[in-house]
């Protein structure tokens, strides 16, 4: 499977996020530059209220940049249509969908619509998609269930089967193991490891089991109040950017371990 | 594929029953007609007695067929209004479309004081009636229009919807405390609702608001779905959520502005049938449920009008009533059997 990831996946600079009002530009985080190649597992992380969500919003084209370039591909975001850009991006959103009536199936196969005629009749490589999509996540099992009856673990899977469904070359996901208990956080993340390494996928998730995503991600972005890093983990770790992270009076990371303590 | 199967079981089931119940709602009345006599008058090939092809044709076959467009259509916009706002509380009431009707036939009845005499009666004629609560609701909707095209939140507009039912309901509180008994008893009646006295004229135009609209909710059946996942994942999906907004509440208004402006305010039928259908389809695609609903409402409006007439007797319930007796318990139970309402 393509895993090299050799080409630019995602590339911003000079990117300003943040918020319209009355038409005043409001930013949150500005001067943003970084280049991701494809294949890759990226983990997002940074405190509460640092602009994570905002971060992802902007880069799914589900928010206005305030300023500055994001290539998705080899294409400018706000060059893509609507229809081009969900062949392009899939993501996964932490909230539930609004309606718990539909099944398991019903609900992946959604995830063709980019695809479908104006009737959504699913052709057999849609069908066969759709069916790998059910393999990989491992919600098979629950075709035939519906959502209001799935546990959150189940849920998230399904939600992940979905973005797979659309068969996007990225896939973006805003805190996909909140709520989550260890086995099934552990899980979800091992999920996203083997679509980057047995989809070819590139992988963007924002989180906040630092520890974990230092274990398995390729790469991380770090956003501390005054800038943000793009490394691997361990170079990260090496030069301390975990450290800056939270108060240091209230946690400590500990760079032998790559884990975070709570300071008595 | 066996929930297929068991879906065109349904549909044949409820077309089936459409069928009977127009025939059986064709036949009851305050005059007793034979069935053969029925049949034959409703063919073509008259009646035996020419009062009772009268009867038929130009008294029972429009109200059975106001009772299907009404039902059908009102029915329709419950269910684009519930997966738009998904919220299992919506339906074409909440939008304000018959509080805006209503505002406009109150100005009208209970106004039309003011302008004394002739020029009153004038105004009072059934297709002013029509034409103002038809102003009414068009009026309304190009106010939710405008709120749509500027509000992101879909609840906004849910809430400007009851917001224009406020304002409805104390306008014509203002103009009843002015207005004499007489034009209060006439506004009254309206807001009773009424299925029959349609000319055929009316009915084609009802007619051809019902089929534009179910149209309209035909060809956005692939967003509606989308919907159902939330905004957001709609639009990551590629859906254009504002074109989609406004199409839905478009054929919406078409169906609950024309219904409402020749049938009157009809309560329930938009919000329970919807409900009811997901039991008996188990399923919220609406490549399926809009023609089971569709039927379904039809059907229900059909049951409505055969009681509301009381079989054997002269006098007719207001159809709004019963409406309302039949749909409040139909959603109780479903709550308290559900639990939950789903959408």
């Amino acid at each position: 499977m393509a895993t090299e990831g050799k080409h630019s996946a995602i590339a911003v600079s000079g990117l300003e996020i943040g918020y319209f009002r009355k038409k005043k530009k409001i930013p949150i985080v500005s001067g943003i530059d970084f280049s991701l190649n494809s294949g890759k597992l990226i983990t997002l992380v940074g405190a509460n209220g640092i602009g994570k969500s905002t971060l992802l919003r902007t880069l799914s084209g589900m928010q206005p940049k305030l300023d500055g370039k994001i290539l998705i591909g080899e294409k400018d975001l706000s060059d893509y249509s609507s229809l081009e850009r969900a062949t392009q991006l899939s993501v996964v959103l932490t909230e539930a969908p609004a309606s718990g009536n539909l099944t398991v199936r019903e609900l992946i196969s959604l995830g063709r619509q980019p695809y479908t005629n104006s009737f959504g009749v699913l052709s057999e490589k849609d069908k066969e998609i759709i069916q790998n999509a059910l393999e990989i996540t491992e919600t098979a099992v629950l075709e035939n269930r519906k959502c209001f009856e799935l546990s959150d673990g189940q849920m998230q899977r399904v939600v992940i089967a979905r973005a797979l469904a659309q068969d996007t070359p990225m896939i973006i996901l805003d805190e996909p193991t909140t709520h989550l208990d260890l086995y099934h956080r552990a899980y979800i993340l091992k999920l996203l490891k083997k679509l980057t390494s047995e989809e070819g996928k590139t992988v963007l998730f924002s989180t906040h089991e630092i520890d974990l995503g230092i274990q398995l991600a390729d790469v991380m972005i770090v956003m501390s109040e005054d800038e943000i890093y793009v490394d691997e983990p361990c170079k990260l770790i090496e030069q301390g950017r975990f450290n800056s992270l939270f108060p240091e009076d209230t946690i400590h990371f500990d760079t032998n371990t790559g884990r975070f303590t709570i300071k008595n | 594929m066996d929930t297929n199967r068991s879906y065109t079981v349904w549909f044949i089931v409820l077309f089936a029953g459409l069928v009977l119940l127009f025939l059986l709602n064709v036949s009851l009345g305050s005059v007793k007609i034979p069935l053969e006599d029925v049949l034959s008058a409703l063919s073509g090939n008259g009646a035996s007695k020419s009062s009772w092809e009268y009867i038929i044709t130009d008294y029972r076959l429009p109200k059975a067929l106001t009772a299907i467009l009404a039902g059908g259509g009102l029915a329709v916009s419950g269910l684009l209004m519930q997966t738009l706002f998904r919220n299992p509380l919506a339906g074409p009431f909440v939008l304000g479309l018959s509080s805006g009707a209503s505002l406009g036939v109150a100005l009208l009845i209970l106004g039309a004081g003011a302008f004394g005499g002739f020029l009153g009666s004038l105004l009072l004629s059934q297709w002013s009636l029509v034409i103002a609560s038809a102003l009414g609701s068009f009026l309304v909707l190009l106010a939710v229009l405008a709120v749509t095209l500027r509000v992101k939140d879909s609840m906004a507009i849910l809430i400007i919807g009851l917001m224009f039912g406020s304002v409805t309901a104390a306008v014509v509180a203002v103009l009843s405390y002015f207005s004499t008994a007489e034009k209060l008893q006439q506004y009254i009646f309206w807001s009773f609702g009424s299925l029959g006295n349609q000319s055929w004229s009316g009915i084609l135009i009802l007619a051809l608001c019902c089929i534009l609209g179910i149209i309209i909710a035909f060809a956005s059946c692939k967003s509606l779905n989308a919907l159902l996942l939330g905004e957001n994942y709609a639009k990551s999906m590629g859906l254009r959520i504002k074109r989609t907004t406004l199409l839905i509440i478009l054929a919406t208004s078409i169906l609950a502005g024309g219904i409402t402006a020749f049938a009157g305010p009809i309560a329930f039928v938009g919000l329970a049938v919807p409900h009811l259908t997901r039991q008996l389809f188990t399923t919220s695609n609406h490549f399926v449920l809009l023609p089971a609903v569709l039927l379904s409402g039809a059907i229900l409006m059909l049951i409505c009008d055969t009681v509301a007439q009381l079989p054997m007797s002269e006098e007719t319930l207001p159809i709004n009533a019963i409406t309302s007796l039949i749909g409040a318990p139909v959603v109780i139970w479903l709550l308290v059997r559900k639990r939950k309402l789903l959408f």
